[in-house]
């Protein structure tokens, strides 16, 4: 990089659905703040919809310096071309040096087809996001202050730390839940520039006909006490004995991919590499083998109990407490270990 | 005039069942230790495609870009129903990320010239970035219609589909041509025996050239070999980057902005784990603890 340049911001694609910012929006915007305070730059949000405004404070109050606000009725609900375009004009015009998405189903459709047309390299799903310097062995070339993007690859069974040598911007998606949510400062406010949104027939030819849409049933990446069922469990019908458990102690429930690929429990619950990310004060893991790719969603957790009758499954590995023993007799157990305590 | 669909699919090294053995001492993949298979959602989007084709009539290729060993999809492709396929190899296109892959596959399209549609499996299980899909659709400037569960409705220049939202589905139409990615929602059939005879023999040029566990044959033999191939249709088709006309400087290493600065096997975090009976006095003991240290409470 040519340092007399001067360097781009720090950009987050804040996504929203009916004008509620999501979650993964918001830790982006925590760790966005991180990211510019290292590089010396601004943090700045591009916040796409109709009617926003009420939204945008809390955007300040996470940490951002300012809001790029582009409303436009023809920008509800969201679909692909039309953002694309907006963001890409913003790009052109602005030049961030990093742009964040959530890895959701809107930002891993959107990301590609807006680094497509950038040609900017992307990196999916990262996990975690640090800056550091990069020396190109192949090509000889030397860059400072990059944006190392750590995800895993391989099913999870590799961590990969991948660098974006072309033109800025650096672009990435993120998982939901891994980045840590930071404290809102409620006096904190900064500055609006409203986005004129310039559409042509060409990014509006993609009609909803249809829209059919619930909130999740759960709120995993809240919860600080999450119990989880595996395929141990053994049944639908058993699944009740998580629930109780997860009643008792105040916590929420989980699953892993099995139990929810055997019709147990619907996929809101399924916390993995296909699922949520989820980091609790207490992780109860019943009946889990613990696949790479659960434990991908789970192993941040502070506190890990495990129950599996077999004493090799992988979830031990990663667990503080591990109980050999049969859920069916354990759960009940901690149940009435903890009601006669309190 | 039936409409021209085509698929484009991927042989993966099959990531969801790692064996012991497939991770080095170094922390690095042995990709020869595990089996190579037909990319799981590729297969979705290969069985959206030949449904496409018993309701409309339309016209299934199936193209993809990897050694020529990935032929083997190709095969298992042609054992499903598909009519045509084609191989893009070149050494020129290895190390490619995801943006020098989208665009060689776009110059695969742009060769093809007709086509209506475009699948793709949402992402391949190796990497699972879900980005090619949408980057081949920005390449060739169509719509992306993204996470399809089934076609609705294939009329004469717009395609109607039903596709996953978070916490929901959205039934969205789009003017042709325009790129599907297809998600696990149907049932990809098997191989169909009167295919599998039909097209058991079905080669690439590489495959003549080099016969398995033979002696490879002179480029005389070869070309009477393709030759033969292509008389009795069993010749899969095999594309160079130059073949579909692929700036050299936009494929392989050379055209990926994303360099891997370093990869690491999974540490696991695993301190020693902490032993407790599964008795009522040991859980007693835990719950005590998890309480004292507020970790419960």
């Amino acid at each position: 990089m040519n340092m007399s340049e001067k360097r781009g911001n720090v950009w987050v694609f804040v996504e929203q659905e009916a004008g509620k910012i999501a979650s993964v929006s918001l830790q982006l915007v925590s760790k966005g703040r991180e990211l510019a305070d290292r590089l010396g730059v601004k943090l700045e949000a591009v916040f796409l919809g109709d009617k926003l405004e009420n939204a945008v404070p809390e955007l300040f109050h996470y940490g951002c310096d300012k809001v790029f606000l582009a409303e436009d009725p023809r920008l509800e609900p969201f679909t692909v071309l039309p953002y694309a375009k907006v963001i890409m004009d913003l790009i052109r015009a602005h030049k961030p040096n990093i742009l964040l998405f959530g890895a959701t189903l809107k930002g891993r459709e959107l990301a590609p087809r807006v680094a497509s047309e950038k040609l900017a390299g992307l990196t999916a799903d990262c996990t975690d996001l640090q800056i550091d310097d990069f020396e190109d062995k192949k090509n000889g070339k030397s860059y400072t202050d990059k944006l190392m993007q750590i995800r895993p690859a391989f099913g999870g069974n590799i961590i990969a730390t991948i660098v974006n040598t072309w033109d800025d911007p650096q672009m990435v998606t993120v998982r939901e839940g891994v980045m840590k949510l930071g404290e809102p400062d409620t006096s904190r406010t900064g500055e609006i520039e409203k986005v004129d949104v310039a559409l042509t027939e060409a990014e509006t030819v993609i009609k909803v006909l249809e829209r059919v849409r619930a909130d999740k049933e759960v709120d995993l990446q809240g919860a600080q006490i999450i119990v989880a069922g595996g395929y141990g469990v053994g049944s639908k019908e058993n699944f009740k004995l998580i629930y109780d458990l997860a009643e008792a102690l105040g916590g929420e429930v989980g699953a892993s991919r099995a139990a929810v690929d055997a019709g147990w429990i619907s996929h809101d619950y399924q916390i993995g590499q296909t699922g949520v990310t989820v980091r609790p004060r207490l992780y109860i893991a019943c009946g889990i083998s613990g696949s790479i790719q659960h434990r991908a969603g789970m192993a941040e957790s502070k506190k890990i109990i495990a129950i599996n009758t077999d004493p090799d499954a992988p979830i031990f590995s990663c667990a503080h407490y591990a109980i050999v023993g049969d859920l069916n007799t354990v759960i009940p157990q901690m149940i009435k270990a903890f009601k006669s305590k309190q | 005039m039936s409409k021209k669909v085509l698929v484009f699919v991927k042989q993966v090294p099959d990531t969801q069942n790692i064996t012991g053995d497939a991770m080095t001492p170094e922390g690095t993949v042995n990709r020869a230790a595990l089996p190579a298979i037909f990319n799981p959602e590729d297969l979705n989007a290969l069985e959206l495609a030949l449904q496409l084709k018993e309701r409309y009539g339309v016209h299934v290729t199936v193209a993809t870009m990897g050694m020529p060993a990935a032929a083997e999809v190709l095969r298992a492709s042609l054992y499903r129903g598909a009519d045509r396929a084609i191989l893009l190899t070149d050494r020129a296109l290895a190390g490619a990320d995801t943006l020098a892959t989208s665009y060689a596959l776009s110059c695969c399209v742009k060769k093809l010239g007709d086509i209506d549609l475009v699948l793709c499996g949402r992402q391949a299980i190796d990497g699972d970035t879900a980005q090619v899909g949408p980057q081949i659709a920005e390449k060739l400037a169509i719509p992306q219609l993204c996470y399809v569960e089934e076609v609705k409705d294939l009329a004469e220049k717009t395609i109607t589909v039903r596709r996953a939202i978070e916490g929901g589905y959205e039934i969205l139409e789009a003017p042709m041509p325009a790129l599907l990615t297809v998600i696990d929602a149907n049932d990809p059939r098997p191989m169909n025996a009167h295919n599998i005879m039909r097209f058991k023999n079905a080669r690439t040029k590489s495959e003549v050239a080099r016969p398995a566990g033979q002696t490879p044959l002179t480029p005389e033999e070869t070309a009477a070999g393709v030759a033969e191939l292509e008389r009795a249709g069993l010749l899969i088709e095999e594309w160079s980057a130059a073949d579909v006309n692929a700036a050299p400087d936009r494929i392989g290493f050379a055209g990926s902005p994303t360099k891997v600065k370093q990869v690491m096997s999974v540490v696991l975090t695993a301190s020693e784990a902490k032993q407790i009976e599964p008795t009522q006095a040991g859980i007693n003991e835990l719950i005590h603890e998890l309480i004292s240290d507020h970790t419960l409470g």
